[in-house]
This record gives C-alpha cells, sequence and structure tokens, in this order.
C-alpha cells in the first residue's frame, strides 16, 4: 500500500517537474504568462507531492512497515524514535528523497516569494523544475525508496548503522541538504541572467537572501559532520580531508565567493559575468558532493552503500546540468558587460582578490581529492592525498585570505590611499601579531601553530576594531556609540560576526589539533591515568542495556590535583540488530577546552584491563562556537530588511501579497 | 610490574625511545595512513596493524635511519598508498604546482584589474558599507 502510494506520488512529481521546467522556460521565452503561472503552480504542486512522498516514507519507518525494502534494511523495531525518524534519510534512497524534499520545497518558495519580476521567477522556478526532472527520474528508476521487499514480510529489520544512530548525525542531513540544494537557486537566477543576458543590482539583492540561506545552512551543516567525526569516531579529530568532507567544503568555499563577488554586483554594477560563474559553481560541485558520497569512486567513511552503476548515471546526470550551465555561460557569458571601474588599491580589488584565492583553495581541494584517481587510472598504483598536503597548501592560502579581508574591510569602495590603509590597519595588525606571540610563547608549537595563530587572531580583530571604528568608539562619548551600534544595518553585523566566527574558528582549530595531548594506558579498576594535569581514574566498568543495544560502560573519574571535577561514562557498545560494535566517547568540557576519553578493547588474564585514550583538546568549543557564530551571522544578514525594502523599490508590476520563505 | 607489563603488551610500541626520537616516530605516524581504518593515520589508530606499523617506525628510528628512510620502507612494504603527504616527484608535480600556477594566473587578472581603472578619482569616504 505504502510502496504503490509513495511511487505514484514521486511519478506524479516528476510530471509536474516537467511542466514546470516547460511552461517556465518556455512560457519566459515567448512571454505567456498563462504557462508562467502554470510553472508556479506546478511547483507548488510538485513540493506537496514530494512532500507526501517523504511523509509516506517517515511514517513508514515510525511504523516498522518492513514491508519496504528500504524501511527493512535500514530499521529496527527496538530502534529509538528519534533514529527511526532519522533512518528516513540514513540511506542512498531515503537522502535523496530528502534532497528531493528540499529541491521542491525550494522550487515551490520562489513561485510564492513575493516581487519578483514574472519572467525572471518563472526561468529560475523553471531551471529548478529541470533539475527536479533528472532526479526524480533517477530517483523513481534507480533507487526508488519505495521499492516493496517481497511477498513475504520480515517481521524484523536489519537495523541502522549505528555510527548513524547519533544526535549530531540524525540532523546533519537536512543541514547539509538545504545548503547544496539551496544553491539551485542562486544556480537558477544565473541560468536565468544568462538566458536574458540582464543583470542588475537588483539581480544581486534577490540571489543574496537563497544564497545566505545555503551558505548558513551548509556551514552548520559541515560543523555537525565535523561534530559528529569527532566524538563518534573515537579518535579526537574532527576533518581528516575526506573526499566526502572536501565534497562538501568545495560547496562552501564557492558560496562564500558568491557571498563576496554578488556585493560587488550590487553596489557596483561589477564582476557580473564572474558572479554567473561562481554561482553555477557552488551547484555544480554541489552536485559533485551529490554524486561523489554515493559513487564507490572514493573510499571514505561517509559514504553510502557504493554502487558504480547508479554512480555512472548520477555522473551523467550531474554532468548535464553542470556542462549545460557552463556551455550557456560560455555562449552568452560576454552579455553581461559590466559598467564598473575601480581602481587597484579599492575595495572592489580587495574583493576579486578575496575570490581568487577562495577559488584557488577550492581548487585545490579539486584536485586533492581527485588525484588519487587520477593517478589510479593513469598507472594503477594506489597514492594518498592527505592532510599534510591540504595544511601545507591551505595555510598560506588562508593567510593570504587574512590580508585581502583586512584590506577589504578597511579601504573604501572605487579608489583608496595607501597611507589610510596602513594608518587604520596598523593597530588591529600589531594587536594581532603581538597578541598571536605572546600565545606562542605560552603554548609553544610548531611555526605552523604561530602562523595560524596570527591569521585567527588577525581575522577575529579586525572584525572587531572595524565595528570600534564605526561607531566611534574613543572619538564620541559612550552613549553616542552605542546609539551607533544599535543604527548599525543588520547585513554589517552579519558580515562582522560571520567574520569573527572564522577567526574563533581558526584558534579553535589551533587548540585542538596542535595542542592537544595525549595519553594512551591500559587501566584496571582502580588504576588511573593523566592527561594534561587531570587525573582520570577508573572506577568500574558494569554492563548496561539500551534500547537496541548492550553496552559495557567504565566509570571514570575526573579529577584535577585532588579535587573530583565530574564523572566520565565512555562505553562500547553492540548493536545485535546490525551486527556491529561502537565506541561511544565520553567528553567533558572544562572552559573552552574538552577532556576527551575513550575506551578500547579488553586487556589482561581476565579482561580486567581497558585500553584507553585520553585527549586534553584546548579550545575545542571555539571552533564548534566559530561555526555557529559564522551561520549566525548568515541568518542576521539574511534578516536584514533591506533587501524586502530593495525589493519594494524595484517593483514594477504590482503581483499579490504572498509569502517570502526566505527572509 | 604486572600493570607495566600489561602496557607493554597492549601498545606495542616497539623499543622505548628516548624523547627526541619518539617525538620523531609520533610525528612520522601521524603522517602514515592506517591501511586498515578509515580516517585515521597509524599514530591515531588502535587496529593491531597501526600498532605493528607504529612498532616499526620506532625500531627505525631507533637505529637512527632518516625520516626519509623510514618512509622509504614502509612504502616498500605497504605502498605509496600509506604516505598521506604524496610525494615531491615529478608524477605529482600537478598536484603540487597546480595551486601555484592558479594563483599566478589570479595575480595578473588582478593587476590588469588595477591598471584598467588607473585612472579612477578617489571618492569621500561615506563610512558606509
Amino acid at each position: 500500500m505504502t510502496s504503490s502510494l509513495g511511487t505514484l506520488a514521486l511519478l506524479a512529481a516528476l510530471l509536474l517537474a516537467l511542466l514546470q521546467a516547460a511552461g517556465g522556460l518556455w512560457g519566459a521565452h515567448r512571454d505567456k504568462p498563462v504557462l508562467m503561472r502554470a510553472a508556479g503552480s506546478a511547483a507548488v504542486l510538485q513540493a506537496f507531492f514530494v512532500a507526501s512522498a517523504f511523509g509516506l516514507l517517515v511514517s513508514a519507518f515510525l511504523r516498522s512497515d518492513f514491508s519496504l525494502l528500504n524501511v527493512w534494511q535500514n530499521s529496527h523495531t527496538a530502534k529509538p524514535v528519534l533514529y527511526k525518524f532519522a533512518g528516513a534519510w540514513g540511506s542512498h534512497e531515503g537522502s535523496l528523497l530528502l534532497w528531493l524534499l528540499m529541491l521542491s520545497g525550494l522550487g515551490a518558495a520562489v513561485a510564492l516569494a513575493g516581487r519578483l519580476p514574472d519572467a525572471l521567477r518563472a526561468r529560475v522556478v523553471g531551471v529548478q523544475g529541470l533539475v527536479g526532472v533528472g532526479f526524480l527520474a533517477f530517483t523513481v528508476l534507480t533507487s526508488n525508496p519505495f521499492r516493496g521487499v517481497g511477498p513475504i514480510v520480515p517481521t524484523e529489520g536489519q537495523d541502522l548503522n549505528p555510527l548513524l544512530q547519533d544526535p549530531g548525525l540524525a540532523f546533519h542531513p537536512p543541514f547539509l541538504y538545504l545548503g547544496y540544494v539551496g544553491m539551485s537557486v542562486a544556480f537558477g537566477f544565473a541560468v536565468a541572467a544568462l538566458l536574458e543576458g540582464r543583470m542588475d543590482a537588483s539581480w544581486a539583492r534577490w540571489v543574496r537572501p537563497w544564497t545566505l540561506l545555503a551558505w548558513s545552512s551548509l556551514t552548520l551543516g559541515i560543523a555537525m559532520g565535523a561534530w559528529w567525526a569527532y566524538y563518534e569516531l573515537g579518535w579526537g579529530g574532527f576533518w581528516f580531508w575526506d573526499p566526502v568532507e572536501n565534497a562538501s567544503l568545495m560547496p562552501w568555499l564557492a558560496a562564500t565567493a558568491l557571498l563576496h563577488c554578488a556585493l560587488v554586483v550590487e553596489k557596483r554594477d561589477a564582476l557580473k559575468a564572474w558572479t554567473v560563474f561562481m554561482a553555477i559553481m557552488a551547484f555544480a560541485t554541489s552536485l559533485l558532493g551529490t554524486f561523489l558520497v554515493r559513487s564507490g569512486i572514493v573510499t571514505s567513511v561517509h559514504a553510502f552503500a557504493n554502487d558504480p552503476n547508479r554512480g555512472a548515471v548520477l555522473l551523467v546526470l550531474c554532468g548535464l546540468y553542470t556542462g549545460g550551465a557552463f556551455l550557456l555561460f560560455a555562449l552568452r557569458g560576454g552579455r553581461l558587460t559590466s559598467t564598473g571601474v575601480f581602481a587597484g588599491l579599492s575595495r572592489e580589488s580587495a574583493l576579486v582578490v578575496n575570490n581568487i584565492l577562495l577559488s584557488v583553495l577550492l581548487f585545490t581541494v579539486l584536485l586533492g581529492t581527485f588525484w588519487p584517481t587520477v593517478i589510479e587510472v593513469a598507472t594503477g598504483e594506489r597514492i594518498t592525498v592527505g592532510p599534510p598536503y591540504f595544511n601545507a597548501v591551505g595555510l598560506p592560502l588562508l593567510a593570504l585570505i587574512a590580508l585581502a579581508l583586512a584590506a577589504g574591510t578597511f579601504l573604501p569602495w572605487k579608489r583608496g590611499r595607501s597611507g589610510d590603509l596602513v594608518r587604520k590597519a596598523r593597530t588591529p595588525a600589531l594587536a594581532a601579531m603581538i597578541a598571536a606571540a605572546v600565545w606562542y610563547g605560552i603554548e609553544g608549537g610548531s611555526l605552523a601553530a604561530l602562523c595560524a595563530l596570527v591569521v585567527g587572531l588577525w581575522i577575529l580583530l579586525f572584525a572587531v576594531f572595524d565595528l570600534a571604528r564605526r561607531v566611534r568608539t574613543g572619538e564620541v562619548p559612550a552613549r553616542e556609540s552605542l546609539r551607533r551600534l544599535r543604527g548599525l544595518p543588520r547585513g554589517y553585523w552579519g558580515g562582522t560576526l560571520a567574520h569573527a566566527g572564522l577567526g574563533v574558528a581558526v584558534l579553535g582549530m589551533v587548540g585542538t589539533a596542535i595542542w592537544a595531548e595525549e595519553t594512551r594506558a591500559v587501566l584496571a579498576p582502580g588504576q588511573s591515568a593523566e592527561v594534561a594535569g587531570y587525573t582520570l581514574t577508573l572506577d568500574r566498568i558494569y554492563e548496561a542495556k539500551g534500547p537496541n543495544y548492550l553496552s559495557e560502560v567504565s566509570a571514570f573519574t575526573l579529577s584535577k590535583k585532588g579535587r573530583t571535577l565530574r564523572e566520565l561514562y565512555p562505553e562500547r557498545r553492540w548493536y545485535p540488530g546490525a551486527q556491529q560494535m561502537t565506541t561511544e566517547v565520553a567528553v567533558g568540557a572544562r572552559g573552552f577546552s574538552d577532556v576527551y576519553l575513550a575506551v578500547g578493547e579488553g586487556r589482561g588474564e581476565n579482561r580486567e584491563a581497558r585500553v584507553v585514550r585520553a585527549y586534553h583538546h584546548p579550545l575545542v568549543y571555539l571552533l564548534w562556537g566559530g561555526a555557529v557564530l559564522m551561520a549566525a551571522g548568515g541568518a542576521l544578514s539574511l534578516s536584514d530588511p533591506r533587501y524586502r525594502a530593495a525589493r519594494v523599490a524595484v517593483r514594477r508590476r504590482p503581483s499579490a501579497p504572498a509569502l517570502a520563505p526566505a527572509e | 610490574m604486572i600493570a607495566a607489563l600489561i602496557l607493554a603488551a597492549a601498545l606495542q610500541t616497539g623499543p622505548t625511545l628516548p624523547a627526541d626520537k619518539a617525538a620523531r616516530a609520533d610525528r612520522i605516524a601521524g603522517e602514515l595512513r592506517c591501511v586498515v581504518c578509515q580516517n585515521q593515520s597509524v599514530r591515531d589508530s588502535d587496529a593491531p596493524l597501526a600498532a605493528d606499523m607504529r612498532a616499526l617506525v620506532a625500531e627505525r628510528v631507533a637505529k637512527g635511519e632518516s625520516d626519509d628512510a623510514v618512509r622509504e620502507h614502509l612504502v616498500a612494504r605497504y605502498g605509496e598508498y600509506v604516505l598521506l603527504a604524496p610525494r615531491h616527484n615529478a608524477r605529482n608535480a600537478p598536484l603540487w604546482w597546480g595551486p601555484v600556477l592558479l594563483l599566478g594566473v589570479g595575480g595578473i587578472v588582478v593587476w590588469r584589474l588595477g591598471r584598467r581603472g588607473a585612472d579612477v578619482p578617489f571618492e569621500e569616504e561615506t563610512g558606509g558599507d
């Protein structure tokens, strides 16, 4: 029953997506209002059918309806409700449906959004319909989550991969996918600009909120993934430059570049073709990420059950969309002429440099991710491109980005004076270098640690000093400064918060990656180990029973200088349904730092002792906090009423008041 | 004494090294891939194979071999796949120099853009955004 209803809903959505694509693109081309309106209605209806299909799948998971192959393979009656719910997107098929839900939802949102010119809206909606056609067809034909299990319905499921049964990972995919798929809106706007051969400041204002939404979600999604890796994989790291991690970083870099160059389009009518290119790039890399996880061409801890055949179809699909858009860009990009000119020393130039650096970083990540594949295809040998490569190339680029950021913050549009720049930038630059030197003197570490410290403090302090300069701290009375503080536009606050967040996150990375301390020991109950001045005493080991697992808990006492601070309970779990073992680390927060504890297998004659690994990760909460600051900055910028005001100002045709979900 | 024996058996880190050599061995192990794990270096992994590889690195370092010699030994045994840092050789030249080349192209673009706007007048700063 669910099987046929779900498949029918997907087929209906496919037909509507076809109508949406054809009506939107053809209607705008021929200026047929009927067709354009039909495309909008089709987008809303498509979203309804995809949402229904998604609801059916979630309900099948909640009811443990094992007549569906997907539910049987990824669920279990004893699984906690949260993971039954999240299990709906825990597999390749289910996650594709989530992806489609985001795509159709955004399509409907654009169709309903207020105050877009009809033709532009129809084209954006049409492009999203076109993307929907390909991915709906792919889902129905190769990866239908509603496939039945056969005549005999099993009574018990095989359970979801226990590594995924975790709150961090339950909500990681929705944010990540909203980020990936959110780029499809900017992509649609880019293709529309190429089709119309026209692009102005209002284009940039319309694209901005959607890109901000996608960028903020992606930031949170990546951070959640890193957080999950940190405490679920049990080795104390948060990022390994794994292909799938890289796949999520690439669209983030492209979207970051896009947000910055779209500013230049908006304020100065320049960099138009480049901005369109970056918008296409952001979605192209999102598609690449969608493909990479499912392709089987890379080995990754995050990959889905790999199937090279489905991967090949997906590759063709991604190639068609990306290739088509780039072909259009090659043919029509030249028509997007810019009028704004600027001097070598200007905010525009700084933003150009920022975009070039982000693009080089993006290229580096792309190259490093696929280089092993290139070498294997060419020579048959397997090589690895790991963290040392990305750190070696990435850190200098990040340092250059920090320099461009400083220049961009303090330079005016059009043309700046080098004397002014030096005068304004002197104090924060010196402060950053002195603070870094002092901190380095206390904590020590490699030369890379010193460089990264300078970069992190530099980015953070430039944000803070610019804020102080704008409210004229020290020049006017404190009350006047406060009034100015309140008067700053939200867009400015958003940017400042995001920059500060990046600086804070870099400091967190230095602490976690470079200043971390580690102790390994074998402990029997009653024995203790030391890490970074903390004492960890193993009190006892006992067994516990979870909803769908058996657990062996090791109870530790964390103390410092004889004073007991708290208890920690790392676990080793056995999931009988999935026949898999997992390690659950225990993390004890101390200020911005963590004491991190993982317990391994038993040792000794009677298995009374355990292999224990303890880490001290200084500043790790700055890493998570920095990511949250960045996302909050994006959200704040998104809520800037200027973008709404701008929409009213440029409104040409009256249109019915409607919901504008992205604001 | 028993605890110490258990410790040695459990961690299998090979010979006990003086501090400087231990740090070197640790650094080398951090740049080797644990070939049976996912996303872990030999230093970070609990896998028995990683413990063997750590022991091997410690043994070679104890003999006074250079970092490169230790790495070559591991490559001979496990293949180039174990190196997390790709080699600086002709084959990997595009990997290492590609980003530098692109950065150079970007620099030329910026320079040319700046020259195009060489006679743009100064504008009074508004203090706006």
